[in-house]
């Protein structure tokens, strides 16, 4: 049973980070119309940029801090340079351009931190773990993770929903064309709202960091998973992203602590481990396939 | 025929045709065996490259998951062979209808969507069979599996390259064959039209689900074929080839070539291992070690094609007639 509670709640946490990179996803996609994919290699380059900043600083929460100014800046140079000029292309060009920054951003990365991978040590004061019940111990880390993450959803929430920015953020879902035929500078919100999701994806690259590896391509899988949650969702929804993420952050983890003891009462050991993963994955894919034939636009998405 | 060489397109598409007709007889005579094995390459990317125009060019479907048509055409021949089913007879067959079912299968799920979410879910799909590739430990997991050549018992002996690289260039031609023949027929226009206005189409009472179906499932067919020869080319099969970039690479390739033109797909495989095997060298030249880095120069590049090169090689050679 408390095996079973970990599990979820390291679901949860995989479920938030995936949500910070998707909430950027789903906003540049449902207000600017692009197909982003090098969204993943902003992740990276927040992972990266807080490497440095953290060997810089010495400690976890400076270099995060100081990481995330760096990286709205990345965001706004990349939107200045490349993504504003694809926002009224079809979605061939774009996702053709966007594949373009990957192979760039990857390859940058190659020639400024070498090929060789990078750790990021979870801090101190956060190496131990915590009674989330009593006698049931979870390490610090991740529930800093599942904290800030849920903090973040939050206010991204108390954003779009409570002040004028996200006001004007859901009208230029709605018609981005009105909202500057009414007078809105409709170039700097696309600026704004690209460089809010770069800082969502460098957050969530960064805080992943020290659980996973830091390393080229690191937001390559991720991303995919993360347009899976957009498209169960329904594009341009934060909601549906939301929820969609806890779905896919509780297969998958689920998936991979369960599976292999239960494929072990008909399989090998050593199949068993090995198919666990690629079932977990697999499963994740069927459940988008699924609602997309029930729902073509996803759970929340607009009808068209 | 004749006609179609006096404009500068028929005669450079002519001579690229005769250079791929002879090529295993200049590598020999120049002795440049490394030359034949990317031309071997090159013309089965085509053939992968001419079956996604036939739906992204022709049918303005943008599907992100063709490389899975690589891995399924790939693992049926590498699956029969690790079971001692060593024949091609069986093999190559076996490995077209399962590429043709699965093409079958997703198109009738997929084309229910539109837009970023018809590519998405082809992007899904793909990678549900790459990560069921992975996931099978009897053929290697994500390591791979070595395989055995299809056997031709008496017509040909795979091993040797050159005659290998001629059945390639052969099903290359086929399938260019088959491409012409689909975008100068009545369902190939079907299809045109509807990539310009399914709406009307439909209005005009074409079913367009149904037309797109059988495209996507030819286009699969075809997608299974350069899979059964990307194995056997290498004797090799693993769940990288059919990793999402290398879809990403085939898109990259049909819009470089040019959309929805017959020999584009053709100029552009050849323009991509082009510059994949020589920015390297020429970035080497202007500084030793920088052509290590050489994707930092492609990357742009296709941002480059992406927003100002939009008919593709194929436009630079003129306008069409």
């Amino acid at each position: 049973m408390d095996y079973l509670l970990l599990q979820m709640l390291n679901g949860v946490q995989l479920g938030l980070l995936m949500f910070l990179l998707a909430a950027g996803l789903t906003l540049t996609f449902g207000i600017m119309d692009l197909v982003n994919l090098a969204h993943g290699s902003l992740y990276m380059m927040g992972a990266y940029i807080a490497w440095t900043t953290i060997s810089w600083t010495d400690s976890f929460v400076m270099g995060a801090l100081l990481a995330l100014p760096i990286i709205f800046v990345l965001g706004l140079v990349v939107e200045a340079v490349v993504a504003r000029r694809l926002y009224a292309r079809n979605h061939l060009d774009q996702v053709l351009a966007t594949f373009g920054l990957i192979l760039f951003f990857n390859e940058l990365v190659r020639v400024i931190w070498g090929p060789a991978g990078k750790s990021i040590a979870v801090p101190a004061f956060l190496n131990r773990t915590v009674e989330i019940l009593p006698g049931v111990p979870y390490p610090a880390y991740r529930f800093a993770i599942i904290v800030v993450g849920a903090a973040v959803a939050i206010l991204l929430a108390w954003l779009v929903a409570r002040t004028r920015i996200g006001m004007l953020i859901r009208a230029g879902a709605s018609n981005r064309r009105m909202i500057g035929a009414l007078g809105v500078n409709i170039e700097l919100l696309f600026s704004l709202v690209f460089g809010l999701g770069a800082v969502f994806a460098g957050l969530a690259g960064l805080m992943a960091a020290p659980i996973t590896s830091v390393k080229i391509g690191m937001g390559d899988d991720i991303l995919i998973l993360a347009f899976v949650i957009i498209v169960i969702g329904g594009i341009g929804s934060i909601k549906g992203a939301f929820i969609a993420a806890m779905v896919v952050g509780q297969i998958d983890i689920v998936g991979r602590a369960f599976l292999p003891d239960l494929l072990k009462t008909f399989l090998s050991a050593s199949a068993a481990s090995s198919a666990a993963p690629a079932i977990s994955q697999v499963l994740v894919y069927i459940v988008m396939a699924g609602v997309l034939v029930w729902r073509p636009t996803g759970l929340f998405g607009q009808r068209t | 025929m004749i006609a179609a060489l006096r404009t500068p397109r028929g005669l450079i598409t002519a001579l690229i045709l005769l250079a791929l007709a002879v090529l295993p007889l200049l590598t020999q005579a120049f002795d440049q065996r490394y030359l034949l094995s990317i031309g071997t390459r090159i013309v089965i990317w085509s053939i992968a490259a001419v079956s996604l125009n036939m739906i992204l060019g022709y049918g303005g479907l943008v599907s992100f998951g063709h490389a899975v048509f690589f891995g399924i055409g790939g693992y049926a021949v590498g699956i029969l062979s690790a079971h001692g089913v060593s024949s091609g007879w069986i093999q190559w067959p076996v490995a077209l209808i399962a590429a043709t079912l699965w093409a079958a299968l997703i198109g009738a799920l997929s084309l229910r969507t539109r837009g970023l979410y018809f590519i998405m879910i082809t992007l899904a799909f793909a990678q549900l069979v790459y990560y069921v590739g992975g996931g099978l430990e009897a053929y290697g997991a994500d390591d791979g599996l070595n395989i055995s050549r299809s056997r031709f018992p008496g017509l040909i002996d795979l091993r040797d390259k050159a005659s290998f690289y001629w059945l390639c260039f052969v099903a290359l031609c086929g399938t260019l064959w088959f491409c012409s023949r689909f975008a100068n027929s009545r369902f190939g226009y079907v299809i045109r039209g509807a990539k310009s206005n399914d709406l009307r189409m439909t209005a005009l009472g074409f079913p367009v689900f149904r037309y797109r179906l059988v495209a996507f499932t030819l286009s699969g067919t075809f997608g299974g074929l350069a899979g059964i020869l990307l194995a056997n080319e290498g004797a090799y099969i693993s769940p990288a080839m059919m990793s999402w970039v290398k879809s990403g690479d085939l898109i990259v390739i049909v819009v470089l070539g040019g959309m929805g033109t017959l020999f584009g797909p053709l100029y552009g495989t050849i323009a991509f291992f082009v510059l994949e095997e020589s920015l390297p060298h020429l970035l080497d030249l202007m500084r030793k070690g920088w052509g290590e880095y050489w994707q930092i120069v492609f990357g742009p590049l296709l941002i480059l094609v992406a927003l100002y090169a939009r008919g593709g090689i194929d436009s630079l050679l003129g306008r069409r007639s």
